[in-house]
């Protein structure tokens, strides 16, 4: 689950980290009070992606008839595909030095990462790729979490030395404030040095693992606001759907065979219009329900099915199908390959309904490639 | 010989008495592993498909002799179950069970570390060892006893390699799934170690996927130093776009680190063949073995 800004600086306040002030508008008259309030502030577009700067999405406004313009801007605008429906209106920071402080996982080393740099503001990957020297990294012990002298060790290593005394209590902050939310990736970047020396959270960036939201069911996110409707729409039917940007809709058992099938469709030509996977054990009332979806796409021209029937089983798969073309007067091409358990059942049904089963899947990717070019 | 589980294993459950740890233990058993109890906490005492039932861990070792467990457990309670099993200084852990909160594995995975078990999983298929016993879901009628090791991150695609190499007359040593998701106890790294050890595997396929860097360190620090045996490699995701994940919590990319082409270059500078497709690599095994 993702958050945006104002969302995560209000977890960061909550967890004691210093954040600039500030107040949520969604019209100019709000926007305008804002400054009122405040004095010189930033409008910040609140959409869950990044670039909002370079779009146009950051105002700054010194006086309140200045905020009203830049709000009136800003609300309204699309960026990457988000409509921008909320500003974050909040207090200019007089930066002096801006550094990055963030966690995630490391999977290579199977533990959690605390990262810490004397160069914020820009890409974190750019600085890694440029000046190593300005990285530093801990991996804390999972079980006794960061202890002050390896932050300090952080520190020191990251070159931010005279910076200890405020940067100890941070991290700690941070790194609990992961601890307790499940999050997974928490960044503070830019992390401002302040004028008269504070440390303060310009902007932030929080994700709290999927899997982990079964304990933070209070917690409320991004995604719902401003997500692709397709993707959406996948969500309230449980499917596991990532749009991409081809014209074969693909469904497929397992992510790894999916993947896969997305592979041999661009091998042979054609581009996949998304990645669904109806995981194992699917009935036929989930093969409906993902070819439903799929049917709402206007851009897909041709569908490819590939399922390993482990525990999934091919005759439950056919029925699904043949019950969604029934119910969906579905014309679209359809090619289905189907192999594993119950594949000689699945097959006769398939048969049965006009629907060729293909054997393998790169036969299949290559005639669906050819049926939707063709329509 | 093979790696990991024979005949030999003693395998344990837990989360028998529930409905994938019923359905999974019949067909284990209908394959010829010797699954000798369960663990299902405020049940011990009972039997469940005519196997004795514990209420811990510790308890079912003692009485059973187990030395492998399998984990059905749901999500929120498996973290826990694979730190009981290790606790109990079970050498071999499997967990089946797919969403187990990062954190949790974090922490789990370095207990694990520290009683010296070895976890394969979570969120994977298991493993077989063809003709003799099966800890997981991976289906039995495909698989065949012969000469070839599987290493997988996907499920799916392991099967359909397992399929194909049996239907064209190549068995297997053992096919192990190590899972898809981000915090996994074994590598591709310590199996492929294991497969190298193992006189009956003659060859190895590997099974990776986009994200990470388990290939290439297992490409630079095992298959690029002596493997000594042929190896035919396989990267799912070469289409998938940057940034998306992709169903695995596993499979999504950041940057240039863990895309496909990094990992087909490791391989192949390594000395893997690297194939485009399962067929290819089913052609290539064929190849290697006769």
């Amino acid at each position: 689950m993702k958050f945006l800004e104002y969302q995560v600086k209000e977890r960061f306040k909550t967890a004691g980290i210093p954040v600039p002030e500030g107040r949520l508008a969604r019209t100019p008259d709000e926007a305008t009070r804002a400054a009122g309030a405040l004095g010189p502030i930033a409008i910040k577009a609140q959409v869950p992606v990044g670039g909002r700067g370079k779009a146009g999405g950051i105002k700054l406004a010194r006086t309140p008839a200045e905020a009203r313009v830049m709000a009136q801007d800003v609300l309204g605008m699309t960026i990457k595909g988000y409509e921008v429906q909320e500003v974050w209106c909040e207090t200019l920071v007089e930066i002096a030095r801006e550094l990055y402080l963030g966690l995630t996982l490391d999977r290579d080393q199977r533990l959690l990462v605390l990262i810490l740099s004397a160069q914020g503001g820009m890409e974190i990957e750019d600085v890694a790729a440029q000046h190593p020297e300005a990285i530093a990294r801990l991996h804390p012990d999972p079980w006794r979490g960061p202890q002050p002298y390896e932050i300090r060790e952080l520190i020191f290593g990251a070159g931010l030395g005279p910076l200890q005394a405020a940067l100890v209590p941070l991290v700690m902050k941070l790194y609990s404030l992961a601890r307790t939310l499940d999050g997974i990736t928490v960044e503070i970047n830019p992390l401002a040095v302040t004028q008269d020396g504070g440390l303060v959270a310009a902007d932030g960036k929080l994700e709290v693992d999927d899997n982990a939201i079964f304990r933070h069911k209070d917690l409320v996110g991004a995604e719902e606001a401003g997500e692709d409707p397709l993707e959406a729409e996948a969500k309230r039917r449980h499917l596991t759907y990532v749009r991409l940007d081809g014209t074969i809709g693909v469904i497929g058992n397992g992510a790894g065979l999916v993947m896969n099938t997305l592979d041999l469709v661009q091998q042979q030509g054609g581009r996949a219009a998304n990645f669904l996977d109806i995981g194992g054990g699917a009935k036929a009332d989930v093969v409906h329900n993902a070819l439903e979806l799929l049917a709402m796409d206007p851009r897909v021209r041709g569908i490819l099915i590939n399922i390993f029937g482990g525990i999934t089983r091919g005759d439950e798969v056919a029925k699904g199908i043949i019950e969604a073309r029934r119910d969906l007067g579905l014309k679209l091409p359809l090619v289905v390959r189907m192999t594993g358990t119950r594949e000689a059942e699945g097959r006769k049904l398939l048969e049965a309904a006009g629907v060729a089963p293909e054997v393998t899947a790169t036969a299949a990717a290559r005639k669906i490639v050819e049926l939707a070019s063709r329509g | 010989m093979s790696i990991l589980l024979s005949r030999q294993s003693r395998v344990l459950v837990q989360g028998l008495t529930g409905r994938e740890g019923t359905f999974h233990t019949e067909a284990m058993r209908a394959f010829g592993t010797t699954v000798v109890g369960g663990v299902s906490p405020g049940k011990g005492g009972t039997t469940h498909l005519e196997l004795p039932v514990f209420d811990t861990v510790a308890a079912a070792v003692q009485a059973t002799g187990a030395d492998v467990t399998g984990i059905f457990v749901p999500a929120p309670f498996a973290a826990d179950a694979i730190m009981e099993a290790a606790a109990a200084s079970i050498p071999l852990i499997v967990c089946i069970t797919e969403g187990i909160p990062l954190h949790d594995m974090v922490r789990a995975r370095a207990f694990v570390a520290q009683q010296g078990s070895r976890l394969i999983g979570p969120n994977c298929p298991g493993l077989v060892t063809a003709g003799e016993a099966k800890v997981g879901i991976i289906p039995n009628h495909i698989n065949r006893p012969g000469p070839v090791g599987i290493v997988s991150r996907s499920g799916t695609l392991t099967y359909e390699v397992i399929q194909g190499l049996s239907q064209a007359g190549v068995g297997q040593s053992t096919s192990v799934g190590i899972g898809g998701d981000p915090i996994l106890g074994l590598s591709f790294k310590e199996v492929l170690t294991l497969f190298r050890d193992d006189p009956a595997t003659k060859a190895v396929v590997l099974i990776g996927e986009i994200g990470g860097s388990d290939e290439e360190v297992a490409a630079d620090e095992v298959i690029a130093r002596d493997f000594g045996k042929p190896v035919i490699g396989f990267i799912s995701g070469r289409t998938a776009p940057p940034g998306k994940r992709m169903g695995h919590a596993g499979a999504i990319i950041s940057g240039n680190r863990g895309t496909a082409q990094s990992k087909v270059e490791a391989l192949t500078r390594a000395g893997a063949k690297v194939c485009d497709t399962i067929e290819d690599v089913v052609a290539a095994a064929q190849a290697t073995i006769t």
